[in-house]
């Protein structure tokens, strides 16, 4: 009887260590996300920027899926020289919808946060496909498949449902046009270009991967996609109209 | 039983409705495991074991194939993972390398590389040692006899399927937590088994204290839960899509990520390891731990002070600076019970310091001490934000964390390892303490190549993007600071190679000590019944 | 504004207190005097096995 007991006490014992262990751990972790949600700084709207449209959403799909991340930041930081080199630092606004976020934490290569408008489209595409054929001492590997792969047409509309679960606020017009407005957007001849750029303003109409008698009848490559994300990054925001005292607390 | 068949069932479904070939793979592969699980307990109940006793003639009846299992999946994961990360490091010296396949691409191998390492090594050296710590420390046999297995299998399983989804492109995109949805929500239940069947095993001790190595692995086992719940909140795409978005977004997300990111650090490769430290230095030298109750303040404090440190990875971003300061300032009082265990684990030989020159794998262990003393001196240097500002984003960083990983965490590794397989095979000694002498040099010496290279090349290349010319302009373009790398990846991969081999030594050493050993006992020791 | 400053003194006062004393509480625990022979009787777990 008296061993039973004594066996009890040690029993709770690891109990109460678990519990200790996780107490202890939660703490640290709670103070320092929950106000995230709350703070004006990083939760306040800053003018132009929207969600991605379906076809820069793709982009950003492949951007994660080759692990682009791995070498190349999206965030600018507030110092001289990289406000020099890549443009004005990034705001917590820009990266709002990112889900998830991919501000990165090596450059192997530059950062890509203002990458957008900063190359022609046909640079991205040659320089995808072979990034020695335009800078020779690059160690970026290659990626010509991406011009012969398509986007599976399935589940683009998926897609911006999960993300509108998750908080980001495609409306349901948007999401019922997933699919035209991936096509609409590599096609400047579609007749649904204007409806796309009332959805998303600001959104440019181009054959992004250079390849315009396959846009045409329909087909969407991983080319036109990732360049299409590459080219919108960093430009949402107006910086000439950017009024940084208005967030001060 | 019905568990397995409804996820075969299951898993079926999915893949006659997936329209993405790789994931319809998986789904194949989990089917066949669920099935290949059931046809294992099928057999097990058919042959229907005698009760397992719990002890044998007054000794603890202890539970040592799982273990055995987990020890050579950890070498073989390990040598996997070096060579992987050999190869990336090679891609970087020479991009053809490359191929510019989707296979093959760094962007797809340096998270199997990350994965391979942490995960899969150092997983199941933590695994093993813990399966083995827990026993032992507490006179009594593994709690369940299936539950383990699970665990050991379910997490290996785990692995083979983020690894192939790497490769293949099924990632969510978050540094060390790359694993898609469906990969995540399996390797949950796996850990919360491993974690009851560890809980159990502590219920069911003989010995009145829980011994200290053991809260490290509660520690480690517990939060690591809580982080991986934490950051893969995810929604997919559908369940016929490997797909999922993150709930979290932008800024938050970030925090998410480093707030899990660096516990990664500090609960797996940290906590999860010290516990190795623990058992295993004292074990070795025949000593006890120098002093107990600056272990339990080393506890304390490690676990306190940790879980805030992940903001140094976000300094100057978008995130409040409230949160970086916070980050910073704890992650320098982490160097405080950094340095209280390091001295407690050297401490430990005072008085048979001798032993290090006949024990190579001692002295393994001691100059992984060693390293984790440098390295956790480095990492608040590097968490100050005006050192930040000069060493973040280059490969400064990437030289700090393999002084951790291959010094620290693998050295640590390899000393339990070269204890354990003797033990668990039940051999006198291992083959060769020659060969572990030379896989100590080479690999040492690949170290010092990788960390040092490392150094210059980061701390060259932060000074390269903020130099100015005396008009005031930017020195150099970025790609100058690209070209300017490329001799000290070539001196890196050569570190990596030397590491590399040093791992295939040891893994010869380790065949031969299984294979030529003498046996230390008669073999009908109990403990020996091999894995079914 | 005013939640900023009401939780950055909070944090301040209570973070303090709190890591203070939860670090008083440990250390204390670890060198009380009557649980020496525990701790010296737990460090030798490794070595008194089978």
């Amino acid at each position: 009887m008296s061993l039973w007991n004594k066996h009890a006490i040690f029993e709770k014992n690891s109990i109460v260590l678990t519990v200790g262990i996780l107490v202890v751990v939660s703490i640290g972790g709670l103070v320092e996300i929950a106000p995230l949600f709350y703070l004006r700084s990083t939760i306040e709207k800053v003018e132009g920027v929207r969600p991605y449209t379906p076809l820069e959403l793709a982009g950003r799909a492949i951007y994660v899926r080759e692990g682009c991340y791995n070498c190349h930041s999206q965030m600018v930081r507030p110092l001289r020289d990289e406000v020099e080199r890549y443009g004005h630092y990034s705001l917590a606004a820009e990266s709002m919808y990112d889900k998830p976020f991919q501000w990165g934490s090596k450059r192997t290569g530059p950062d890509l946060a203002r990458v957008g408008g900063k190359y022609s489209d046909e640079w991205h595409v040659a320089h995808l496909a072979n990034p020695r054929s335009i800078v020779p001492q690059s160690i970026m590997p290659g990626y010509a498949f991406l011009a012969r792969a398509e986007i599976r047409p399935e589940q683009v509309e998926g897609h911006l449902r999960s993300n509108r679960l998750g908080g980001v606020p495609y409306t349901d017009e948007q999401i019922a046009n997933a699919l035209t407005d991936l096509r609409a957007q590599v096609n400047p001849d579609s007749p649904h270009v204007q409806a796309l750029q009332v959805r998303y303003p600001g959104a440019t109409v181009r054959a992004f991967g250079g390849n315009p008698a396959a846009t045409i009848n329909g087909t969407v490559t991983e080319m036109d996609a990732l360049v299409a994300y590459l080219q919108v990054l960093g430009t949402m925001v107006d910086f000439r109209t950017y009024d940084a005292r208005a967030n001060m607390r | 039983m019905v568990a397995f068949a409804a996820t075969a069932m299951l898993c079926l479904f999915i893949a006659s409705g997936s329209v993405d070939p790789a994931y319809s793979f998986h789904v194949y592969l989990f089917a066949a495991a669920s099935v290949a699980a059931i046809f294992a307990l099928g057999n097990r109940y058919m042959a229907r074991p005698a009760m397992i006793p719990q002890e044998i003639n007054g000794k603890p009846n202890y539970n040592m194939a799982p273990v055995q299992f987990a020890t050579v999946a950890a070498v073989f994961w390990g040598i996997a993972g070096f060579t992987v990360g050999l190869i990336i490091a090679l891609q970087l010296a020479y991009p053809v390398l490359n191929f510019d396949l989707p296979w093959t691409n760094f962007g797809r191998l340096r998270p199997l590389h990350t994965s391979a390492v942490i995960f899969a090594f150092g997983g199941n050296v933590l695994l093993a040692t813990s399966f083995y710590v827990v026993q032992k420390t507490c006179r009594a046999r593994l709690a369940g006899e299936i539950a383990p297995w699970f665990v050991i299998l379910g997490y290996n399983f785990f692995i083979v399927i983020a690894g192939t989804g790497y490769l293949l492109g099924i990632t969510q995109g978050k540094e060390y937590a790359e694993p898609e949805w469906y990969a995540d929500l399996f390797l949950t239940v796996v850990w919360v088994t491993y974690l009851l069947v560890f809980l159990a095993t502590l219920w069911k001790r003989k010995e009145p204290h829980i011994f200290v190595a053991n809260w490290f692995y509660l520690a480690f086992i517990v939060t690591i839960a809580v982080l991986h719940l934490g950051n893969n909140a995810a929604i997919p795409v559908s369940i016929y899509s490997p797909k999922s978005y993150i709930v979290w977004s932008g800024v938050q997300d970030a925090m998410f990520q480093w707030w899990y990111g660096h516990n990664a650090v500090g609960f797996f490769l940290t906590a999860g390891f010290l516990a190795i430290m623990y058992y295993f230095v004292p074990k070795r030298a025949e000593r006890p731990i120098y002093s107990y109750r600056l272990s339990i303040v080393h506890f304390w404090a490690l676990i306190f002070l940790y879980i805030w440190a992940g903001p140094h990875h976000l300094h100057y971003t978008a995130l409040p600076d409230w949160a970086q300061t916070l980050g910073m300032t704890f992650s320098i009082m982490l160097w405080m019970p950094s340095w209280g265990g390091m001295i407690n684990g050297l401490m430990t030989l005072s008085g048979a310091w001798d032993k290090l020159r006949t024990d190579p794998v001692l002295r393994m262990m001691v100059v992984s001490l060693a390293f984790y003393g440098m390295s956790t001196f480095e990492g608040p240097l590097m968490s100050i934000k005006a050192v930040n500002s000069l060493s973040h984003y280059t490969d400064w960083t990437i030289g700090h964390v393999h002084s951790g990983a291959l010094g620290w965490v693998a050295y640590i590794s390899f000393g339990a390892v070269y204890c354990l397989v003797p033990w668990l095979w039940n051999r006198k000694q291992l083959y060769s303490n020659r060969l572990v002498e030379w896989h100590f040099w080479v690999s040492t010496l690949g170290i010092v190549f990788y960390i040092s290279a490392m150094w210059v090349a980061g701390i060259m290349q932060g000074l390269m993007w903020r130099a100015y010319t005396s008009l005031g302009f930017l020195e150099y373009s970025f790609i100058e600071t690209v070209d300017a790398m490329h001799p000290y990846y070539v001196i890196r991969a050569l570190g990596g190679a030397l590491f590399v081999i040093g791992s295939l030594i040891m893994a010869y050493n380790l065949i031969m000590t299984v294979r030529q050993g003498e046996a230390a006992e008669p073999e009908s020791a109990p403990a020996l019944v091999p894995a079914q | 504004m005013s939640t900023y400053t009401t939780l950055a003194s909070f944090a301040q006062t209570a973070g303090l207190l709190y890591f203070v004393g939860m670090f008083l509480a440990i250390a204390v625990y670890a060198f009380w005097p009557r649980n020496k022979t525990r701790f010296d009787e737990a460090a030798q777990v490794p070595l008194r096995e089978e």
